[in-house]
């Protein structure tokens, strides 16, 4: 057995039955340099959150907002919807996102509970067919997608209509693995134990079901709203004339880069921060009970 | 085993769980939508991408079995998609490299800060990815305070740059797609019992030989997903060699973009997507066979 | 809906998992209001029983009966019969109040806060009502499940390893309370367990289950004194089985030639057809003694032994004697005190009344349901 030379480590220190010997300070270090590490990891996916930050507050003495800080200034924050078109991009891109959101969350979630619950011929076809749009490149699914609206003479007509067929398309696969897999984890035993109490079908699934599966169907639309929320490449294929945030911020930078948009990508983060913050309080505060 | 032997058809109650019956039928709207815009679509790419391609946009095409359209794909390209699949490649394994600590810290380190580090891994992602891809080539740019160090310590000479190298295109994509190797990784060594940790370094005594034997092979199943959810993507991404990049760290799906949107080519814009298409289910479907992984979705 | 107060029939069942049949062909009766025990190993086809009662489980074919109605086919909640289930399915969803108000809510039950409550005081919950699943312990989460279940007033209550979940001491304590509140509401309770103590201090009748089909059934006494089968013989509790040869049936008994040494014992206890069998004898019922130091009168006697293992277990010692054909038999002794302990390698005489001594066929396996390492949970 070594000789006691640990350093009292907060919290756990687990003995090892190790033949060396480490020095407290090698200790301490290994036994948290992947904490150091992951914490290393997330300041550098912090850093351009940073940056987005630092230039909203941006007073550029030129046109483009993407140089150096210059002067400090509130008043991007107060004139948002100032540069042309900005404001409006912002518009379609909630309507296209809720929208999408919305139809994803619902065809995903029936066809998680017919793959999770049900048995049939086929499901190996359905699988197949469900993963294929998550391994096509998202530039091959845009272009198939605007050679298709093109030759059925839609190409007229391309915006909020085309753009959410897409959008729900890409989002979809999402919605059902994720459900899937809150399904596939639910113990069959409670709706059995539903059934056993009287609940018919009906009544098992909106007492029982729907109530467990929530938190899945919750996060596939959370997750679905944010990749709706923010595609370029897809929706630049499928757009046409329409101009969602992301296509507004593309077609900013190669023109006047207006300092706005960093307010926006603040506030975008803000919001769902806060979001993201209080649902986790919030599942917190219920999550006592279910164990 | 004394006297009873193992079920072996399906056990108890599986039969219940999954009925037979109409349940199927949640399965249509669905399927109509990925049949019709998905399906269809891609059938209909093979025949875009036999059209002869002397013909345009404005004047239609003339539909001539034109595979040679493929060949010309591959000579004019074949750069193209090689630079892709080695940046991809490259910013995978960086990306498994940086997730896999941050998701193992999450997972086994951060005690009560769990859900904490949870919330800050995904937050900066929902904040635009075009306008994240713009700060860093701000942050990148040739006076932007990383070149600067860099230079100051010698490991970049006085006019080197970042921006518009491939080792900035290579670290946009790694940014980018960073949270969809994490999570999966996370979702997997969380499910892992920390005991098993525990008795590996009880029993083999060096850490690195427990993690290899016995943490590693368990959180397997993640470390699968997690490499294709940031691979295929990345394969077919150009918005951060466009922005980070020069055309000549163009990648193929600047090309593909370019043939649709812009020169409106589209025989070559569809035999490039199908290629594309074609070799990463490929590359998919090699990596799952090797990593023994059967349950993909 | 069918009479509560009636006996629970099973005719013919039967269930075919592809070609898995768990459960063969199994005819049996519960009368109303007793405490009937289904005790076999796991994948026995004993919980898939349960289930079929329950109407979670489609039967390949046979019939389950209550009183006179046919139940077989009607869906769970359209059935007199209500399930505690392994590890207990409680809604984590729902309060404790909820869960146990679950059932009359769904039949529409005028008062059920009032009996809500009154079942939460009965498995002494009262002050619980607020708090879900995950905030109490496992023994109060089983009396949730119990109160869930027994609070629809069901004529027969499935219990499907309903302690499995709880540690030793807690298990003992709840077998008591459990069997208290089942005398007291005369309903019908079927217990699924494995746990041949479990179902032993219980259970009024215990069916034995093994591959599907029941080797015996009857009261626990009946069942261990005399049991028919090798499976029942080892599974609850432990027995000592030697190879014999019947060599006369003549008069009420039985006599035996067991390695050139006459046994003999009743022609009730004996369950051989042919002439080979297995002669059993519980290891508590064999009485040690210094070789021929003893009267031989009356009982059954096997000489030649020499004691190969002795272990001190407090109130008893455990020997192990090999007989001279070398097969090691089981004593448990009382520590009396009447005379020290023999040690290893003393030479003994191994003795037990006929009326302990039981007769099986020989075409059975000696180890069927001996309890292997992985069996032990």
């Amino acid at each position: 057995m070594a000789t006691d030379t640990r350093l009292p480590v907060a919290g756990r220190s687990r003995p090892r039955r190790s033949g060396r010997t480490r020095t407290p300070v090698g200790r301490w270090l290994a036994d948290h340099l992947v904490l150091f590490i992951g914490i290393l990891v997330l300041v550098y996916m912090f850093v351009p959150i940073g940056y987005i930050f630092a230039l909203s507050f941006n007073q550029p003495s030129g046109r483009s907002a993407t140089a150096e800080f210059e002067s400090f200034t509130w008043s991007n924050w107060t004139s948002i919807c100032e540069p042309e078109g900005l404001c409006d991009s912002l518009r379609l891109s909630v309507a296209v996102s809720l929208t999408a959101t919305v139809l994803a969350t619902v065809l995903g979630t029936l066809m998680a509970f017919a793959l999770v619950r049900h048995s049939f011929r086929g499901r190996a076809a359905s699988n197949l067919l469900i993963f294929l749009p998550m391994a096509t490149p998202e530039v091959v699914m845009g272009s198939s997608l605007l050679a298709m609206f093109v030759s059925v003479g839609l190409d007229g007509a391309l915006g909020f209509v085309t753009i959410v067929i897409a959008h729900v398309l890409f989002c979809l696969s999402f919605v059902v693995v994720t459900v899937k897999a809150r399904l596939a984890g639910m113990d069959a035993r409670l709706e059995q134990a539903a059934m056993d109490l009287y609940a018919n079908e009906w009544q098992t699934f909106r007492l029982v079901t729907l109530p467990l599966a929530m938190p899945g169907i919750v996060a596939a639309a959370l997750l679905a709203f944010s990749l709706s929320f923010d595609d370029f490449i897809v929706t630049n294929f499928t757009a046409g004339q329409s101009v969602t945030f992301p296509i507004f911020v593309y077609g900013s930078k190669l023109k006047d880069f207006p300092a706005q948009l960093f307010v926006v990508g603040s506030i975008m983060f803000l919001v769902s921060f806060v979001f993201v913050v209080a649902g986790e309080l919030w599942r917190r505060r219920r999550s006592i009970g279910l164990g | 085993m004394s006297a009873a032997p193992v079920p072996a058809g399906p056990q108890p109650g599986s039969e219940t769980a999954r009925r037979r019956g109409w349940g199927w039928l949640l399965l249509v709207p669905g399927m109509l939508w990925l049949a019709v815009f998905f399906l269809f679509p891609t059938v209909q790419l093979v025949f875009t991408s036999l059209y002869d391609p002397s013909g345009s946009y404005e004047q239609g095409y003339a539909m001539t079995w034109h595979v040679a359209n493929y060949v010309d794909a591959v000579r004019d390209t074949w750069n193209l998609f090689a630079r892709s699949f080695l940046y991809a490649g490259i910013a995978t394994g960086v990306c498994l490299a940086l997730g896999y600590p941050l998701a193992y810290a999450i997972a086994f380190k951060a005690g009560r800060w769990r859900n904490v580090m949870l919330v800050l891994v995904i937050a900066p992602f929902f904040t635009s990815f075009l306008l994240r891809t713009l700060s860093w080539r701000t942050i990148l740019s040739d006076q932007g305070p990383v070149t600067s160090f860099l230079q100051t310590i010698s490991v970049l000479p006085d006019d080197g740059r970042l921006l518009a190298t491939p080792v900035a295109v290579i670290a946009g994509l790694i940014y980018n797609f960073m949270p969809f190797m994490t999570l999966p990784l996370y979702a997997s060594l969380s499910k892992v019992d920390y005991r098993l940790i525990e008795a590996a370094g009880d029993l083999y005594s060096s850490p690195f030989t427990g993690f290899r034997k016995v943490t590693f092979p368990l959180s397997l199943p993640g470390v699968v997903s997690g490499t294709l959810l940031t691979f295929i993507p990345a394969c077919g991404d150009y918005i951060n060699a466009e922005l980070l990049g020069t055309p000549k760290q163009y990648m193929v799906g600047n090309r593909i973009q370019a043939a649709f949107l812009t020169e409106h080519n589209y025989p070559l814009a569809a035999s490039l997507s199908l290629i594309l298409m074609a070799l990463v289910v490929l590359m998919v479907v090699v990596y799952v066979r090797r990593a023994g992984t059967e349950e993909l979705v | 809906m069918a009479d509560r107060n009636a006996d629970l029939r099973l005719e013919n069942l039967t269930k075919r998992f592809g070609d898995f049949v768990a459960v063969d062909d199994l005819s049996l009766t519960v009368p109303n209001g007793s405490f009937f025990a289904l005790l076999g190993p796991s994948g026995c086809g004993k919980t898939t029983t349960l289930r079929m009662v329950a109407g979670l489980e489609d039967p390949t074919d046979g019939r389950v009966l209550i009183g006179e109605d046919d139940i077989t086919h009607l869906r769970p909640y359209k059935r007199p019969v209500n399930t505690v289930f392994q590890s207990y399915a409680l809604f984590p969803h729902l309060t404790i109040f909820e869960n146990v108000a679950f059932g009359l809510r769904r039949r529409g039950v005028k008062d059920y806060q009032q009996k809500t409550r009154d079942m939460l005081e009965l498995v002494e919950l009262g002050g619980y009502g607020d708090r879900k699943p995950g905030q109490l312990s496992g023994g109060q989460q089983q009396r949730v499940a119990l109160g869930r279940a027994l609070i629809n007033e069901p004529g027969v209550l499935l219990l499907d390893e309903p302690l499995g979940a709880l540690d030793l001491k807690l298990r003992r304590q709840m077998q008591i309370e459990l069997k208290r509140i089942q005398t007291e509401i005369e309903v019908t309770f079927v217990h699924v367990t494995h746990d041949q103590e479990e179902a032993m201090t219980m259970a009024d009748t215990i069916a034995v289950m093994n591959n599907g089909v029941i080797e015996q059934m009857g009261a626990p006494a009946d069942l261990y004194e005399n049991p028919v089968t090798t499976f029942v013989a080892n599974f609850l509790g432990q027995s000592n089985l030697v190879r014999a040869d019947v060599i006369d049936t003549a008069g009420g008994d039985v006599v035996v030639d067991c390695h050139g040494q006459k046994l003999r014992l009743a022609a009730s206890r004996s369950h051989a057809a042919g002439r080979s069998a297995w002669l059993g004898v519980r290891p508590e019922k064999v009485f040690v003694a210094a070789s021929e130091a003893e009267d031989h009168t009356g009982v059954n006697v096997l000489t030649g032994g020499r004691v190969t293992d002795v272990s001190f277990v407090g109130v008893s010692t455990q020997y192990l004697v090999a007989t001279p054909w070398g097969q090691e038999l089981m004593v448990f002794e009382q520590n009396t005190g009447r005379r020290p302990a023999f040690r290893n390698g003393d030479e003994v005489d191994l003795m037990w009344a006929p009326e302990h001594t039981f007769l099986l066929d020989a075409d059975q396996d000696a180890h069927a349901g001996l309890m292997t390492p992985e069996d032990i949970e």
